[in-house]
């Protein structure tokens, strides 16, 4: 039966390919059927780019591209969280701390021929206040809304007065920008991607301004934020295979003429941890970013590949619920504090890639104090404050952790916790447990501040500013931290308002001091998240905020 | 025949609509909705509320499908995914394609092994080749898929280096063309022979994972079927005839012991067709299983309701073909309009 033939030698043929795939095996880099040239760099994230108009976007994988598109007026020096010039070469500000002056780059061009000049930054910035309908809504522009807070006419309640007022070309390379209102965090906001400049021609020819909310969705409708992202950066946009890679080849027109390095950067998507790093392994990619600690060893030990740190632009903490009684008593909060064995776990659970937290914000910050309050284990003071204040020992309280998810300042809930679960039943407390999906249930009770007395949560910060820190998490009310303190909400207030930065700082770190000393929660790491690399990959910084910048990486051998 | 054919297209439509019923109030009967899901740390209370009240998560449920069958039925599209802001259909037509490679290369391997696996376990009946390919249906049933996919990448990708571990092509490949996003098949429309092996080589690994459950039942089917057969009484009067072995085992014996295995790689290729949500994440292979997978971690309604509908559809026109294709196979059965 000639069927039966056919499956037989289509079986001979499967089993074959297996060894046949040896005869073809080798480096890929230097054995790619195309014969491509060792200059283009594959680097390996989590998932695709949700788009590519950064304005538009919030998520750490779509400014991973965005940001070797497009460029912003100021930025981070490599690997740190100084500000340094980028399209602007200086700036100031006025004595009235409302207006800012940008001096531009000269010789500057969009990737589609377009001068970069002051006319182009007013109008980005004017794109951003006129944002209007579907996009004002906060899946569409989220860090505007949190640095601007209103747009010339808003459409929703929530949103409050606009910062920005106008802006004013004076002549080709000095942009005016004035605010409604005196505004610390404004141009170290503006590192963020979601402020990066784009060709206004570009935009307009290619619909950057049409999109819809379909469902409760926004979505761009306009053939830009998929296909033709036009910024000034070092690379451009080739092409976009969703679910298999981003290309971006070099920008030949690039101001910096040492740079880029590389011909192209590829970016694809592999959203789980270990083929990530399997991916490395084999040579079927260069880089990868979120190695997760207990992966670190693999790589490390393999002669061929090399483990890079991102500097610490994170914490984690337990949150106080300080409303809920017994908590609603500090003696209650600080045996928390002493009752939790903060260096064991990050000993523990870290693999050597933390260290313990003092504050809500990283030690790399401005307005970080050294002088807070500090708590070390100690479960005898623990109980004796619990017995102080009538509560116990054994006082009985509720931790709750989630499940389901590795943070970078948080690789794994559940071991933290029950570290700590035993480090506050050894001082004095009786710890009854919940845990819960991190997504949605966990997260939604947490910010809601329904998670029991105690809860695991953490932060990854958004731009180089003790704002977006403690401003985020103590300004106002927050229903997650519930402890009520007027003193501390009138010195973020007027931290958040002053613009001179010695001042500023001063104030950070007084709100520092009486966070600690009031306890609404306690901070306990600062990790180093981890990236593996092929060893000949040189020249790459790892940015704090996790906004890599490709420009300067090469790969050895050229 | 053709009157059962369109009978059977025409119920499509209350079988598709009762899909889309049990999807919708599925889908929002996971706990959280996508407003959290998104918004992760960063969702506060009135964050959660505004995206709420835009997204209609405050209507009454029966209200919310009636808007998405209005929108569904008059945009004539599935809607907008919540995380890629993508629409579903563009969706689809990137990423089904990869599913339909993957599910034929992985029938492809269990059919070509499972079928001579079967037959020679039965005609070897009671022997250690018999006892060896019960063993090995055994394992290929219980070992969990994801196992097998993670044993095998270290195998052959890591450690020999034989095979790509992630992915349907090389990324250094950039002259390749896609007109219909089937790179098997685009390979060879355009005669790039090299790029073909390379996509070839991509599809072994999650192939062989994929294909290990239908592989083993494929060949324990064959099996059964096969000793069933060549007890019957018409493969005896053949052998009494003086027919050679080899002829009766393949005119009488597999002819008919096929049969109903035929109904067995339908089912299983609607199954796979599916999509294969682990062996797709472990090799970040770009189908249909990965997509929704990350949907339901984010809760993606429109991409849960619009992605599973499709495949319903999929699923009752692989059986469709399967019933048809059963008819061709086998002259005695006949279906009555």
């Amino acid at each position: 039966m000639r069927g039966i033939k056919l499956l037989s030698m289509a079986g001979a043929v499967a089993a074959c390919l297996l060894v046949a795939g040896a005869a073809t095996a080798g480096s890929r880099s230097e054995a790619s059927p195309s014969g491509a040239a060792p200059s283009t760099l594959i680097y390996a994230g989590a998932s695709d780019p949700t788009y590519l108009d950064p304005a538009l976007v919030s998520d750490g994988e779509s400014f991973r591209v965005t940001k070797q598109i497009f460029e912003s007026l100021v930025d981070f020096a490599p690997g740190t969280t100084r500000l340094v010039p980028a399209l602007a070469t200086s700036w100031s500000v006025a004595k009235n701390g409302r207006t800012y002056t940008f001096n531009l780059r000269g010789g500057v061009r969009f990737h589609d021929g377009t001068a970069f000049n002051a006319a182009a930054v007013c109008a980005n910035f004017n794109r951003w206040f006129n944002f209007s309908g579907p996009f004002q809504d906060a899946s569409a522009t989220l860090y505007y809304q949190k640095i601007f807070s209103g747009y010339r006419r808003n459409e929703n309640a929530t949103l409050g007065k606009p910062l920005y007022q106008s802006c004013r070309a004076v002549g080709g390379l000095k942009a005016v920008v004035k605010l409604t209102r005196k505004n610390g965090p404004f141009v170290p906001s503006l590192v963020l991607s979601a402020f990066s400049m784009q060709s206004p021609t570009a935009m307009a020819k290619y619909g950057a301004n049409q999109g819809t909310i379909r469902n409760g969705v926004f979505a761009p409708i306009g053939t830009y934020a998929f296909r033709n992202p036009t910024g000034t950066g070092p690379y451009m946009l080739e092409k976009w295979t969703v679910g298999e890679s981003v290309i971006l080849k070099k920008n030949p027109r690039y101001w910096n003429k040492k740079q880029p390095r590389l011909a192209r950067i590829i970016i694809r998507p592999i959203s789980d941890n270990t083929a990530r790093v399997q991916a490395l392994q084999t040579g079927e990619v260069f880089g990868i970013d979120l190695l997760s600690p207990p992966l670190v060893a693999t790589v490390r030990g393999n002669s061929r590949l090399k483990v890079l740190s991102r500097p610490a632009f994170n914490v984690a903490y337990v949150t106080i619920q300080s409303a809920k009684p017994p908590m609603n008593d500090i003696r209650v909060r600080r045996a928390v504090a002493y009752g939790l064995n903060r260096q064991l776990v990050v000993n523990s659970f870290y693999a050597g890639r933390a260290q313990v937290a003092h504050a809500f914000m990283p030690p790399s910050l401005p307005g970080y104090a050294k002088d807070v309050v500090k708590y070390s284990f100690n479960p005898t003071r623990a109980r004796q404050l619990l017995r102080e204040a009538g509560c116990g020992p054994p006082c009985k309280i509720e931790f709750w952790y989630p499940t389901g998810i590795s943070r970078p300042y948080m690789p794994d809930p559940k071991a933290n916790y029950e570290a700590f679960k035993a480090s506050l039943e050894q001082s004095g407390f009786d710890v009854q447990t919940t845990s819960m999906p991190w997504r949605p249930d966990y997260v939604k009770n947490v910010n809601q501040g329904t998670a029991g007395h105690l809860n695991l949560i953490g932060w990854t910060g958004d731009y180089a500013d003790a704002d977006n820190f403690i401003g985020t998490f103590f300004q106002g009310d927050s229903p997650q931290f519930q402890e009520k303190n007027a003193a501390l909400d009138k010195l973020l207030n007027a931290a958040e308002q002053e613009v001179n930065q010695a001042k500023r700082i001063k104030m950070y770190q007084q709100a520092n001091r009486l966070i600690m000393q009031n306890l609404p929660g306690v901070p306990y790491a600062h990790s180093t998240p981890a990236l593996g690399f092929q060893k000949r990959v040189q020249g790459y910084y790892t940015s704090p905020i996790g906004t890599d910048l490709f420009k300067t990486v090469f790969l050895g051998g050229q | 025949m053709l009157r059962f054919v369109v009978r059977r297209l025409l119920l499509l439509i209350p079988i598709l609509f009762g899909v889309s019923v049990l999807l919708f109030f599925w889908v929002r009967a996971l706990p959280g909705s996508p407003a959290e899901s998104l918004l992760g740390e960063r969702a506060t209370p009135a964050l959660v509320a505004a995206y709420k009240e835009r997204f209609g998560l405050n209507e009454p449920i029966w209200r919310q499908y009636v808007t998405y069958m209005e929108t569904t039925v008059a945009d004539r599209d599935l809607g907008i995914s919540v995380a890629t802001h993508r629409q579903v259909t563009d969706e689809i037509r990137q990423r089904f394609p990869a599913t339909v490679e993957l599910a034929l290369a992985a029938m492809l391997f269990s059919v070509s092994l499972g079928i001579p696996l079967g037959f020679i376990a039965a005609k070897r009946y009671g022997g250690p080749i018999d006892h060896g390919s019960l063993f090995l249906s055994l394992i290929g049933i219980s070992v969990p898929i994801f196992v097998l996919a993670i044993l095998l990448k270290y195998i052959f990708a890591v450690r020999l280096g034989w095979l790509p571990s992630v992915g349907r092509i090389d990324l250094l490949i950039f002259d390749a063309k896609h007109p219909t996003n089937f790179y098997v098949l685009d390979a060879i429309l355009t005669r790039d022979w090299s790029t073909l092996w390379d996509v070839l080589k991509h599809l072994i690994l999650p192939a062989v994972a994929l294909g290990s459950i239908p592989l083993a039942i494929i060949a324990r089917i064959t099996r059964s079927a096969v000793l069933d057969v060549q007890n019957e009484d018409y493969v005896r009067t053949a052998r009494a005839k003086g027919m050679s072995p080899g002829i009766v085992d393949r005119r009488h014996v597999l002819r008919n012991a096929l049969l109903p295995v035929t109904t067995v790689i339908g089912l299983q290729t609607g199954l796979l067709l599916s999509g294969a949500i682990l062996t797709e994440t472990v090799f970040a292979y770009p189908g249909m299983g990965s997509w929704l997978r990350d949907a339901i971690f984010n809760r993606d309604y429109p991409v849960l309701q619009g992605g599973i509908l499709f495949l319903a559809l999929v699923f009752v026109l692989v059986n469709l073909v399967v019933d048809v294709a059963y008819a061709v196979i086998n002259p005695r059965i006949r279906y009555s309009g």
